[in-house]
């Protein structure tokens, strides 16, 4: 018996190519929830990683979180760092390898939580590197557990009735803080939940890496994407929720430029 | 012509990292081995070498900024006392995790805890048993000269190299803080990028040529059967390194029948009580292991039931004593004799130990 496999050429037909995928996304079927924006930011990084013409100079840190395996997405050399240590991975590559471009991909609890000693640190230190700060709220590879970035009031599994900002502290704006440091050159915050902020951010992503090329020091982009799976809403719910709350409290927009 | 100098164990080791050709070192400072970090910045090995030295945030920071310059294939190492090197476990683990090679030196002092800062050997256990989390090993050298803080920075690249995995030089406070005499190894130049990538290319994060498949290090593998076959690969390797790398130095056991095991500090302390023994009429020998990872196992297992007693001679409560009972498999009668908290023994203290096992045989 044959199995008739339909091909890509037989549902898509070529002639009026308006998008390719770019040669710098693995042909692999991505691990994440549908809806969920890891996805996008992880094309527009190698997007502008392929456009710049950087490919064979770029090497990507990706520590523990659900993006934990983006490099089996992501076609360039990379290392996957210990939960929270990203930026001193970045450092250590960076400083021996100063002329290539280096960027580590870290979710808010990995950079805000249990990296918040590497993250200030790096940035202090004006490492010449590329952040990517993915906030989605939550702890979403271990199950939705609270976050440095979990809004108050808002539930997850660790904060069942809601995060109180008395016993929990409150909802941090680390991208607001590392603003202030000197070695900081470039710190903005996006999202990916409408096509014009997918431009909005890839431009951001590419001014990061041209600062990186020019040596100006750490540029840092955080980006908010939704946990729909973490926030047990569907896609669309989890997009108006994000607009509705997180980028009131995270409001978007360049911080340092 | 010999460069010959009086210098401490941990200057030795720093000035030898520059000749070795290390590309970087990140530390955190920490006593009894701060002087590692000093002397590289006194030294200015950027300008000699190209060298990059970096006082990082923590030693959780430095041991991950050694794991992201060893996955690019460069030689970088960190150096720290106790404490420091409970912090750096994490980073061990997935350093060994992912086969990558480095230098770690451990000049121990005193603990559990802040426990004191001067010399112990209470952390033979952390450094060849494991320590952070998961079945790995690390290559342990145990220098017990200044000369081998000096020499043991070279080996431990090539063996790090040959096997990519970590090696540890295991010293303490009095080995890293004493002066001797050393005779500096020759400099040789750092490797250059493109030397780097003809080396080291089929594995290092050096960005990703055309034509060439993507680099990853990682210690990830979400699927059991492949994280065993991993854990089996690594056995594999181990196995190896067990059966081409074991060292140990045998001092007058030729015609021994009492023998002593003893590495570092302990060892010196123990070459002297040989001398006191021998011009009483006792032939006492001593079994130096140099790797404590690999144990020589072999050199002391040829002696067991034929000497009358060991004592493993340790700065702790009875580490390495473990080993050495192993390796005599109750053939042999086997004590352990140590002090603690950064105390030193004396000879006479362990001559006494030895006369009182003695006894009792
Ligand atoms: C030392 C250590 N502690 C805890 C964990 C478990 N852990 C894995 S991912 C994660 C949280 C990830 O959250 P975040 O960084 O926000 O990324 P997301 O998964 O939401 O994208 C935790 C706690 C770990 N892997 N290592
Ligand atoms: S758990 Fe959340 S962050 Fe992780 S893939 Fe799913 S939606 Fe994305």
């Amino acid at each position: 018996m044959t199995t008739s496999v339909i091909t890509p050429e037989e549902i898509i037909k070529t002639g009026t190519v308006v998008f390719k995928k770019t040669e710098n996304i693995n042909s692999v079927p991505l691990s994440y929830c549908p809806g969920c924006g890891h996805g996008v930011v992880h094309r527009l990084i190698m997007e502008v990683v392929e456009e710049m013409g950087i490919t064979a100079d770029t090497i990507g840190v990706a520590p523990v979180g659900c993006s934990v395996l983006a490099y089996e997405f992501m076609n360039i050399d990379m290392q996957q760092a210990a939960h929270g240590r990203a930026p001193a991975v970045a450092t250590g590559i960076k400083r021996v390898f100063p002329n290539k471009y280096v960027f580590t991909y870290q979710g808010d609890g990995d950079l805000a939580a249990i990296g918040t000693a590497e993250t200030i640190h790096a940035c202090n230190r004006g490492e010449n590197i590329v952040i990517i700060f993915v906030n989605n709220g939550i702890y979403g590879m271990t199950g939705g557990q609270m976050a440095p970035t979990t809004l108050e009031g808002m539930k997850s599994s660790t904060s069942p009735y809601g995060r109180d900002v008395h016993t929990a502290g409150y909802p941090l704006k680390i991208t607001e803080m590392v603003a202030m440091l000197p070695g900081v050159c470039y710190a903005t915050r996006q999202a990916v939940h409408k096509p014009t902020l997918v431009n909005k951010t890839k431009r951001a992503i590419q001014k990061a890496f041209e600062n990186q090329r020019d040596n100006k020091g750490t540029s840092i982009v955080e980006v908010l994407i939704n946990c729909n799976s973490g926030w047990k809403m569907t896609p669309e719910q989890a997009n108006i929720w994000l607009e509705e709350n997180m980028a009131v409290y995270f409001p978007l927009g360049d911080i340092k430029k | 012509m010999e460069d010959v100098k009086l210098m401490k164990g941990n200057e030795a080791l720093a000035e030898a990292a520059i000749r070795a050709g290390v590309d970087a070192y990140f530390g955190y400072p920490i006593t009894p081995q701060s002087e590692v970090i000093e002397y590289l910045m006194a030294q200015r090995p950027e300008n000699r070498t190209g060298m990059v030295v970096l006082q990082a945030e923590s030693e959780v920071a430095a041991i991950n900024m050694v794991y992201g310059a060893a996955g690019a294939g460069k030689k970088v190492m960190t150096s720290s006392s106790s404490p420091g090197i409970s912090l750096k476990l994490e980073g061990i683990s997935y350093i060994a995790g992912a086969e990558l090679p480095c230098l770690i030196v451990n000049v121990m002092r005193g603990g559990p805890g802040l426990g004191t800062i001067q010399p112990s050997q209470a952390d033979y256990f952390q450094a060849v048993k494991g320590g952070g989390h998961g079945d790995y090993r690390l290559i342990v050298l145990a220098p017990s000269t200044v000369q081998e803080m000096a020499d043991f920075v070279d080996k431990s690249f090539k063996l790090a190299f040959k096997y990519r995995n970590p090696v540890m030089i295991l010293a303490d406070g009095a080995i890293g803080q004493m002066m001797e005499k050393v005779y500096l190894p020759d400099a040789k130049p750092r490797l250059t990028d493109d030397e780097l990538i003809e080396k080291y290319d089929s594995w290092a994060t050096t960005g990703r040529k055309n034509g060439r498949k993507q680099n990853i290090i990682t210690s990830l593998n979400l699927k059991s059967e492949k994280q065993e076959v991993h854990n089996l690969d690594l056995q594999a390797k181990y196995k190896r390194i067990e059966e081409n790398e074991t060292e140990s130095e045998e001092i007058h056991c030729e015609d021994a029948d009492y023998i002593m095991v003893a590495f570092g500090t302990s060892a010196r302390i123990c070459q002297k009580v040989i001398q006191i023994g021998r011009e009483k009429g006792m032939k006492l020998g001593l079994i130096r292991p140099i790797t404590l990872w690999p144990y020589p196992s072999k050199t002391i297992a040829k002696y067991a039931g034929k000497v009358k007693g060991f004592i493993s001679v340790e700065m702790n409560a009875g580490q390495m004593v473990e080993d050495v009972r192993l390796a005599v498999d109750g053939k042999t009668p086997v004590i352990h004799y140590g002090r603690m908290g950064g105390m030193i023994a004396t000879p006479g203290e362990v001559l006494t130990a030895v006369e009182n096992h003695l006894k009792t045989l």
